[in-house]
């Protein structure tokens, strides 16, 4: 049965890597009493958290912790009438701290995940590994059978063509979780009491073409790379559907990777996810992304981004125009979800004026 | 293992590049002993084969190959590409092939892996090559498909091959081994994955697993170094196999599946005496690669022969001039499919 590592388990590392170049990203509606375990692996960084639902309530946040703190009122101040694209009454809101960081990576996690041990015993930081998995290129043009082949005592396999051994550049990685499982509802319902006890010690590259059900539960990516990308989509309060904000996140992601040349990786590290959400509550929520889905995913498998989509918010952009015209005889919520997808954009943009930032090139 | 399949529908198919089998064949008996074993000596090797008691094995020797197939097509069979023919004469719906420097492993807790129980269980439960499902195989205990995955999905399809990995020497080529000369692989990954449709990888012959009434024809030996020898980093024989197996697979709806079982694999061979007979091997790579990439079947291509025939037409047109390598390996697969047309098991089933 898996555990949590205790408080005092987890050991600081002798080098708190990317220290000053990454923020993390924690989206609360209760309380943050979960930093206490993750002390000694996040205190040197940055702290961004974005208070969802009353924001009359006073989020406590643990001594010693630098951070930044918004709610409902202040991001209804600071963006005006774009604060439309950002949801209410749900963890999508998240997003929104992707957009007011100034740094270059992104470190976002639930505050019911809590520091996982490995098979030896040893209390894993999970922070240390994902910014290892971003600061190492991906390979997603060939499979290697031995996994990540820049991780210590592997490599690429015989056959793997030299030339594309350098990889490319990794935008996001994507941990999992021991435990409690990121099932939906259905199979919650129907397993209730079943938890992740593997480890599976691996970290891959998708391949290109590939989509997967990205969870931001444990997450980690390059902002500058893709950033603008990363929009947790319209959830929660006033809309008809529940947590897709990641899974959603994830597609445009994938498929701007793909064209942009850019890697994600899943895999390592683990957190360990305590909390069991309501199977009934969740199901209501999703139950219209189940039936969905089925029409977006073949979207996006589909979807084909033009050449001259150079940049992310250009295929961002381009990607909002064809939710529009494809998916919105499904429902007029993708209508709705391709103009939060603009105004996301314009946001974006507005709160990082800066110049052209570096991204891949063009499939 | 699971209970529907019988022991009687699997054969184990071993090559033997060396004579004395005698620990090799003691190490996997308490795992080989239940099933038929089909051992097929390298037409090359002069000396005789040593195989202890106790096994229910086929052996075939250069008379036997010669009896089959006629001599002069026998030398396609020559080195690693001697299993073909164990594959062209099994009559069982599932063959497991491992090495013969390949030993059982243990796992993470110690324990044996019994890689053809392994390998059985990845061939008889579903692939899931449309969506990848983070969780890794859906079908394992303790695991599920992940939220987001589409309903529609999540039946699967037929696993036609199972691509086990090793501990210890791992499958390295012989610049990258000769690089590092210490690294061994001891990284236990607890996964089975399912190889996402149009992705290609390199599929090693070391250690493998297949439905043969699937897939068979597309196992095959066809591309043949030049200066091919008896090293694995001496040979691209199972990676070009793979390709086409993959190509057709993708084309045909059926899935493959990488990861578990691990099999030992011991220490052999000079990594940097290999080297200058693989670099022909590394350089033909840089073609095969984006070649396979680039191959689109038609629809009319709906069984494995099919493919096989397709693909080696795509071969010769595309890439026969730029080496004569190719232009044989092509030669090669049409007269495979041919073979096996005439000494194989019966045409395999259309694709699903």
């Amino acid at each position: 049965m898996a555990e949590p590592a205790t408080a005092t388990q987890a050991a600081a590392p002798a080098v708190a890597l990317l220290k000053d170049e990454l923020d993390i990203v924690i989206p609360t509606i209760r309380n943050l009493d979960f930093l206490e375990m993750w002390r000694p692996f996040f205190q040197p960084y940055h702290l961004i958290i974005v208070q969802d639902g009353d924001p009359s309530k006073t989020i406590k946040v643990p001594e010693g912790f630098d951070y930044e703190l918004y709610n409902r009122n202040d991001i209804n101040r600071i963006l005006g009438p774009k604060a439309s694209c950002i949801s209410f009454k749900d963890s999508a809101c998240r997003c929104f701290g992707y957009m007011v960081s100034k740094k270059k990576y992104i470190f976002t996690i639930d505050d019911d995940c809590f520091v996982a041990k490995d098979p030896s015993g040893k209390a894993i930081n999970a922070l240390e590994q994902h910014i290892k998995n971003l600061l190492s290129p991906s390979t997603p043009f060939f499979f290697n059978t031995l996994y990540d082949p820049f991780r210590e005592g592997a490599d690429f396999v015989r056959g793997y063509p030299f030339s594309l051994r350098e990889g490319v550049p990794t935008a996001a990685s994507h941990g999992l979780w021991l435990n409690i499982p990121d099932y939906d509802a259905p199979t919650q319902l129907v397993k209730p009491l079943e938890r992740n006890t593997r480890y599976v010690d691996a970290v891959l590259t998708i391949p290109k073409g590939t989509l997967f059900p990205m969870c931001g539960m444990n997450l980690a990516f390059n902002r500058e790379l893709i950033g603008p990308a990363m929009y947790f989509g319209l959830m929660g309060d006033g809309q008809p559907i529940g947590r897709y904000d990641d899974m959603w996140a994830g597609w445009c992601t994938k498929v701007i990777c793909d064209h942009l040349g850019l890697g994600v990786k899943t895999g390592l590290p683990y957190i360990f996810h305590s909390k069991a959400s309501n199977p009934f509550v969740n199901l209501r929520k999703e139950y219209k992304g189940i039936y969905w889905q089925e029409e977006i995913i073949p979207f996006f498998q589909q979807a084909v981004l033009p050449k001259d989509c150079t940049t992310v918010p250009k295929c961002y952009i381009e990607l909002a125009k064809q939710v529009k015209e494809k998916l919105s005889k499904v429902d007029p919520y993708f209508d709705k979800l391709a103009d939060a997808m603009v105004t996301w954009i314009e946001a974006w943009d507005e709160l990082n004026p800066i110049g052209p930032v570096p991204n891949g090139k063009a499939a | 293992m699971s209970l529907s399949i019988k022991d009687h529908e699997i054969d184990i198919v071993i090559g033997a590049l060396r004579s004395d089998l005698t620990s090799f064949m003691s190490e996997w008996r308490p795992i080989f002993s239940r099933f038929h074993l089909i051992i097929v000596k390298d037409p090359d090797l002069k000396e005789e084969l040593k195989i202890p008691e106790g096994f229910n094995l086929d052996v075939y020797k250069k008379p036997d190959i010669d009896c089959v197939v006629g001599t002069s097509t026998s030398t396609i069979f020559s080195g690693y590409s001697c299993r073909y023919f164990g594959y062209l004469v099994s009559r069982k719906k599932y063959i497991i092939s491992v090495d013969d420097d390949c030993y059982p492993a243990k796992d993470n807790k110690g324990i044996l892996v019994d890689a053809v129980a392994q390998h059985i269980t990845n061939l008889t439960t579903p692939a899931t090559p449309f969506f990848f499902n983070t969780l890794y195989d859906p079908f394992t205990e303790g695991a599920d498909f992940v939220r987001g995955y589409p309903f529609s999905l999540r039946s699967g399809v037929q696993c036609a091959l199972s691509c086990g990995l090793w501990l210890n020497l791992a499958h390295y080529d012989a610049p990258t081994q000769a690089l590092k000369p210490e690294e061994r692989n001891s990284r236990y990954v607890d996964a089975v994955l399912t190889v996402p449709a149009r992705s290609l990888m390199p599929i090693s012959g070391i250690n493998i697993a297949f439905n043969q009434e699937v897939i068979g024809p597309a196992l095959l030996p066809s591309l043949r170094l030049g200066g091919e020898g008896k090293f694995r980093w001496e040979t691209m024989e199972d990676i070009w196999s793979g390709m086409c197996v993959k190509v057709a697979c993708d084309h045909l709806g059926l899935g493959v599946k990488t990861g578990m079982p691990y099999v030992w694999r011991n220490d052999r061979g000079d990594a940097i005496a290999s080297l200058r007979k693989e670099w022909e091997g590394v350089k033909l790579m840089e073609e095969v690669v984006p070649f396979f990439q680039s191959v689109r079947l038609p629809r009319e291509a709906t069984t494995t022969e099919d493919c096989v025939a397709e693909v080696a037409n795509v071969v010769k047109e595309q890439l026969g001039s730029k080496d004569p390598i190719f232009a044989r390996a092509a030669k090669a697969m049409v007269d495979w499919v041919m073979l096996w047309k005439s000494v194989g098991s019966s045409t395999s089933s259309p694709g699903a």
